[in-house]
């Protein structure tokens, strides 16, 4: 007895030295990585640009009411100074380590470093970054929408990689709807239920008959492309059926007050209903997953689902609701590309949005704000790649686009500190 | 009673002879697989019927007639589906008598073209299954083809003066190369770091979709073209064509079966096959009995890869003999379904790429000769797919027993590993 447990004691001392010592590496490689970017600031952007050249941000978005005055500044001082502050958060993070806050550190100097760029990139002309921002917002809708779709399923234990057909399906289904009642309202419901039903499939497929959550994700996907694809080419591409692709879109909400706030207001506070939807979600599916009971039913479900049944929760009808409540958070998401975007429907009008807000999901580390986050940095390459025409440097639009999917690579190896998925992911319940 | 039994006995033991074969029948994973397609066939019928505007029209007069007609729509579009495929019987027929050559190679082109088509679905189909093989979920053999591709046309313009017997295989392997470093990535991240191959492979999709677009219109493009294009690859590395035209069928196919019979021997005939089939199916055994996962899991992504980008390299050897932008061929999900549905063994995968061929190149004749889209190959695939992956639909429908024994297709774990 004594000798088991002394052999369990310097076993657990063993562990958490392993995992200090696991953490004291991840600090300081999290340290020298701030501290090579503000290298990378000095040598590549600092040290070509000719001294007194001037940056000019255009502060004002196209056509909006909130009028501000362009921010111009000289190039070189504000660039070493960002550098400056990058290296001293990367020092302080080597030496002290700023242990909860170091995401907050890393999306601060990620921020900065953008920030740099772009002054690099327009140096000597101006760029409007009051528009970029306001593109970044729009495009960044989809993609987070996207995520919590994933987050609803991959909490409860149910990877869902048909996000993107079950956008695509909703996109349909909502623009012939919209198109026949003239209710945009009622086009959108319909989206949602369509996401949600494909939700059931999904649940259908990998709880009840338990095949591989992957392959059932893909058997949707494929199905959705086929049938949206099938029905768009027999009917609504077709002249005579015009009238079914033609929903409309919601209109512009202004915010009153504080859309008139220059700069912000623009940006944040003039869009349609689905950016201001995708942040009540965000606010919402946080409180509900971290601060109520059925938030922490849900996730027990997702991490270890023995121990939930075994506490009186049902395992199974848990993840049925999740991967519904999933399969309609996409619908409402696809809904967007229809009715908050272009207007009509087209083939594969999704283009890849689903993946890549899987991708968000996991940046964001299954955590709605962190979604949130990673949408926005995700659509701002986005919207980044769709200007990089008129930027000062050439650097391809195709390079910049690449970026969203290299830093999630990234993130997934554990460069940068690992994400953690829940644990029971990807694995069928089976009652005892 | 007695004399009744004993007359009746012989009756008895045929019945349960064929009771017996019922049985086995009923319990075998063949059946599975020949029922799952029929209803994928019969639910796709259904559709078709479901979205044409006479099948309405003849529901309007009365009941019997609207299941005539949808019945007859249904029969129409399937017998467009397999003509388009293997060509019209009497146009087969009349052109033999005719002895005409061109009229000839334009009845059989049909067949033909169905095995072109079938061929990188034959490359494709191998890498899914090899990964499965190996516990790997390769979702990423579409951007592996791109990268086949393009690494297969710059082979073809950019080195001259080889003779083809050199040129090709070397354009090819090339193209592999291309494919097996984008599945080096996602397999050296996923042995070293537990990066799950779902989502890198995915990633790396989108990666490789935005590099072929640079590389089109930058550095691999054209100068005499005004849009985004390769330059046509020399003389000697197109791929062999047996016919003159129409018939586009090249030595890619031959290569193909050729290739699934070195994936056979290497998976069910060497020792290495055997350690990946090991790590596949229980890396815990395989880790204890000292096979290196880490390098398996590598060499099972690269080998993936490398099997994808031979099937990018053959369409543009083969087919285009340039890179387009529209070079997106939508093989690399497909060929998720294909693998399973020949429960990822080579000779499986070889019949279904067969069908999967024969399914696409029909549905281009059908789409013109019935109005049908093409689409509907995609959803025939789904569904077909899911009974695949969940036989107890179709044992429910059919009322079959369970089978004797249940292998599982893949295993898989979490996003980031273990």
């Amino acid at each position: 007895m004594a000798t088991t447990t002394m052999n369990n004691t310097t076993n657990d001392i063993e562990v958490s030295e392993g995992i200090l010592r696991q953490q004291r590496r991840r600090r300081i490689v999290m340290g020298l990585i701030f501290i090579g970017i503000a290298v990378f600031i000095w040598l590549v952007f600092v040290a070509k640009l000719e001294r007194g050249v001037i940056t000019t941000f255009v502060m004002t978005p196209g056509g909006a009411s909130a009028q501000a005055g362009d921010w111009v500044f000289p190039t070189v001082p504000y660039l070493n100074a960002i550098a400056g502050l990058c290296a001293a958060i990367g020092a302080y993070q080597i030496v002290r380590g700023f242990g909860k806050r170091t995401y907050s550190a890393l999306a601060l100097v990620v921020i900065l470093f953008i920030f740099s760029f772009l002054a690099w990139a327009t140096a000597g002309g101006s760029t409007n970054l009051a528009g970029l921002l306001r593109v970044m917002v729009v495009r960044s809708v989809p993609l987070t929408i996207g995520a919590l779709s994933g987050i609803l399923c991959e909490r409860a234990g149910i990877i869902n990689i048909a996000i993107e057909g079950m956008m695509l399906m909703a996109a349909f289904v909502s623009t012939v709807f919209a198109s026949l009642t003239h209710n945009l309202m009622l086009g959108m419901l319909s989206g949602i239920v369509a996401g949600g039903l494909l939700g059931l499939v999904h649940g259908v497929l990998s709880i009840k008959y338990k095949i591989n959550q992957i392959i059932s994700g893909t058997v949707i996907n494929i199905f959705a492309t086929g049938i949206t694809s099938y029905l768009s080419s027999k009917y609504i591409q077709k002249v005579e059926y015009q009238y079914l692709n033609e929903p409309g879109l919601f209109p512009q909400l202004e915010v009153p007050l504080v859309s008139k706030i220059p700069f912000i207001g623009p940006i944040l506070f003039n869009h349609n209903i689905y950016v201001f939807a995708t942040i009540i979600f965000v606010v919402v599916l946080t409180v509900l997953l971290f601060y109520t009971r059925w938030g922490l039913r849900l996730r027990s479900v997702g991490e270890h689902p023995k121990a939930a049944d075994t506490l009186g929760i049902n395992v199974i009808r848990t993840r049925y609701m999740a991967v519904v409540l999933g399969g309609m958070m996409a619908g409402f998401g696809g809904t967007y590309f229809s009715l908050g975007s272009s207007g009509r429907f087209d083939e594969l009008m999704t283009a890849g949005r689903g993946f890549i807000g899987l991708a968000a999901m996991i940046f964001g580390n299954w955590n709605p704000f962190g979604a949130l986050g990673a949408g926005m940095l995700f659509g701002f390459f986005d919207s980044l790649s769709a200007k990089a025409s008129l930027l000062k440097v050439p650097l391809p639009s195709e390079f910049i686009g690449m970026a969203p999917y290299l830093a999630t690579i990234i993130v997934l190896a554990g460069v940068v500190g690992r994400s953690q998925a829940p644990a029971a992911e990807g694995i069928p319940y089976e009652k005892e | 009673m007695t004399t009744e039994t004993t007359t009746e006995t012989p009756h008895e033991e045929k019945k349960t002879g064929f009771a017996i074969f019922l049985e086995e029948l009923s319990r075998n994973n063949i059946t599975v697989i020949v029922l799952a397609i029929l209803t994928g066939i019969i639910l796709g019928g259904v559709l078709v019927a479901a979205t044409t505007d006479e099948v309405y029209a003849a529901f309007k007069l009365s009941a019997w007639e609207g299941i005539k007609t949808s019945l007859s729509t249904a029969w129409n579009t399937y017998v467009a589906l397999f003509t388009g495929a293997f060509g019209s019987p009497e146009k087969i027929r009349a052109a033999f008598e005719s002895g005409d050559p061109l009229t000839i190679r334009r009845a059989i082109n049909p067949f033909f073209e169905s095995l072109v088509q079938a061929t990188p679905y034959i490359f494709a189909g191998l890498a899914v299954a090899l990964g499965f093989r190996a516990g790997l979920f390769n979702i990423g053999v579409e951007g592996q083809i791109f990268m086949g591709a393009v690494a297969s046309v710059w082979a073809g313009y950019a080195i001259h003066g080889l003779p083809a017997i050199i040129h090709i295989p070397l354009a090819l392997l090339i193209g592999a190369l291309g494919g097996a470093i984008w599945g080096f990535i996602p397999g050296l991240l996923k042995a070293r770091t537990g990066a799950h191959e779902v989502i890198t492979t995915i990633m790396m999709n989108y990666i490789a979709f935005r590099l072929t677009d640079w590389l089109l219109k930058f550095p691999m493009k054209d100068p005499n073209e005004y849009t985004p294009k390769t330059p046509v690859i020399e003389e000697s590395a197109k791929l062999i064509k047996f016919f003159q035209d129409p018939i586009r069928f090249h030595i890619g196919f031959l290569v193909a079966i050729f290739v699934a019979v070195l994936i056979y021997i290497l998976l069910f005939k060497t020792t290495w096959g055997m350690e990946l089939r090991m790590v596949g199916s229980n890396p815990s055994a395989a880790r204890y009995a000292g096979i290196k996962i880490t390098l398996s899991t590598v060499m099972a992504m690269v080998l993936s890869g490398a099997l994808a980008g031979l099937a990018g390299a053959n369409e543009v050897l083969g087919l285009n003999h340039r890179l387009v932008p529209s070079f997106s061929s939508g093989y690399g999900f497909d060929s998720i379904a294909l693998a399973l549905l020949g429960k990822s063994h080579p000779l499986g995968v070889v019949l279904s790429a067969l069908l999967f061929g024969f399914l696409r190149n029909g549905a281009r004749a059908m789409q013109l000769t019935v109005g049908v889209p093409i689409d509907i190959v995609s959803i025939l695939q789904a569904l077909i797919l899911a009974f695949i992956a969940a036989p107890a639909i179709i044992r429910t429908i059919y009322r079959l027993k369970e089978p004797k024994y249940t292998e599982d297709l893949v295993s898989l774990r979490s996003w980031s590993g273990e």
